[in-house]
């Protein structure tokens, strides 16, 4: 991909073309709430985790393409990316577990 | 693997990492990839702190597509994530000419990159624009609600839909409370703006209208739906109402938990912040084109660097549009 000189637009058109396509697929998700995949779901709905995987889907393309994260030389790119990724992972690891725990222990002392 | 990568031979750009490039990446990009990721872990800290906090509240979170309802020219349709999904919408192609900008400029083509240039400036400012007017919505509130002796909101329902302080409220005020400025009592005081509805008002035509009912923060979790009271009930909330809220502030909103329109103001307008920024350098950047530093410079790798600043903030804002807008 991308020597000096060379032209990417097909390749920009495209991607718009997907990110375009997966954020109408989401909104159209999000209007109408079907609800099978809105009431069930594993740890939360089917619907959230159909909403976070798009939403990677989406940053995969953003940074890949747009970013040119894919023309990058491989170690850079893993530099970036792998940080990020583990780094994000952990803080949302420990952070929600407590933000459950929180849930579990205060909500039964509200009074509604 | 030299791609995307133009840099002069004549050691004029020693001041930049003297030709030594890691990875193939020169420093100016290389210090941008490292700057967008501290600042990903920025955001990241925001956002898990909303789902921290979206976790320990799961039982009574307000629910987006009935907070973010409205859309320019539609008075009074709920019209739920439109206006976002357009908001979004404009951003990507905002990318998509930044990206041609930058593609224009591996090309030396000075015009098209001042063309995409502009027009991904013009892309972020309507971005920005519409950020203010999803603010001004927020603040302003559409419906209005009822505070509690114990902090929570509580709003009116008639036939299964909610309605407005002003639908069922035909009376006039009585207890001549009017706005505290600085021109009508204490010269060197004020206060904030009052409700539009005094608590005693809006008692009394509840009282008058049996079919209206109130609506708790709580969620019913087999339908993921605010539970509505009973006419019996929610005659007995009444005498828990303590004041009238309406639109939205850092202390309190019609819409729920008051930490909902704190993380809402600070994480949009962190990534709002960003973008002015981004706009901001565009236009030095586009201005820099147009003078024909880069042609003469030799390459456009300025371009590259802001637009690689241009498309972190597209891929912030997505995750934004899934967390507040989508989940």
């Amino acid at each position: 991909m991308g020597h000096a000189h060379e032209s990417n637009t097909k390749r920009i058109w495209i991607v718009l073309a997907i990110l375009t396509i997966v954020t109408t697929v989401e909104v159209a998700l999000g209007i109408v709430k079907p609800d099978s995949l809105h009431l069930h779901g594993w740890g939360t709905s089917w619907l959230n985790w159909i909403f976070i995987i798009l939403t990677i889907v989406k940053a995969y393309y953003i940074a890949w393409a747009f970013m040119h994260l894919e023309a990058e030389k491989t170690w850079f790119r893993r530099a970036i990316v792998w940080t990020a990724v583990f780094l994000i992972s952990y803080l949302l690891f420990i952070v929600l577990i407590e933000g459950d725990y929180l849930h579990e222990t205060l909500a039964p002392l509200v009074k509604w | 693997m030299g791609a995307n990568i133009a840099v002069n031979s004549d050691n004029k750009e020693t001041w930049g990492g003297g030709g030594a490039k890691p990875f193939g990446a020169s420093y100016g990009k290389m210090m941008m990839w490292f700057f967008i990721v501290s600042d990903a872990l920025t955001f990241s800290g925001f956002l898990a702190a909303y789902g921290l906090t979206r976790f320990k509240f799961i039982d009574s979170w307000p629910i987006a597509d009935e907070v973010f309802t409205h859309f320019p020219g539609l008075h009074g349709v709920h019209a739920p994530m439109y206006y976002v999904a357009l908001m979004t919408f404009i951003l990507i192609v905002s990318s998509v000419t930044m990206v041609l900008a930058v593609d224009a400029g591996h090309q030396m083509k000075q015009k098209k990159v001042a063309w995409y240039m502009f027009a991904t400036i013009i892309f972020g400012i309507i971005f920005v624009g519409s950020q203010a007017w999803e603010w001004k919505n927020f603040i302003n509130g559409s419906y209005g609600a009822v505070k509690t002796s114990n902090n929570h909101i509580l709003q009116f329902v008639k036939d299964g839909h909610q309605v407005a302080l002003a639908d069922f409220i035909h009376t006039d005020r009585k207890d001549d409370r009017i706005h505290h400025t600085r021109n009508n009592g204490l010269w060197f005081d004020q206060e904030p703006a009052i409700s539009q509805y005094s608590v005693a008002q809006v008692k009394e035509a509840f009282k008058a209208d049996p079919s209206l009912l109130i609506r708790t923060e709580q969620l019913n979790p087999e339908t993921k739906q605010k539970i509505i009271l009973s006419r019996e009930e929610s005659l007995a909330k009444l005498p828990l109402i303590t004041k009238v809220v309406e639109g939205a502030n850092l202390k309190e909103n019609e819409y729920g938990n008051p930490i909902f329109a704190d993380f809402f103001f600070f994480i949009t307008g962190f990534h709002g912040f960003h973008v002015i920024s981004g706009i901001l350098i565009n236009i030095i950047i586009f201005f820099n084109v147009v003078l024909g530093t880069y042609e003469r410079r030799g390459h456009y790798e300025m371009v590259e660097k802001v637009g690689l600043y241009w498309h972190f903030v597209d891929l912030v804002w997505v995750f934004v549009f899934t967390f507040f807008y989508l989940v």
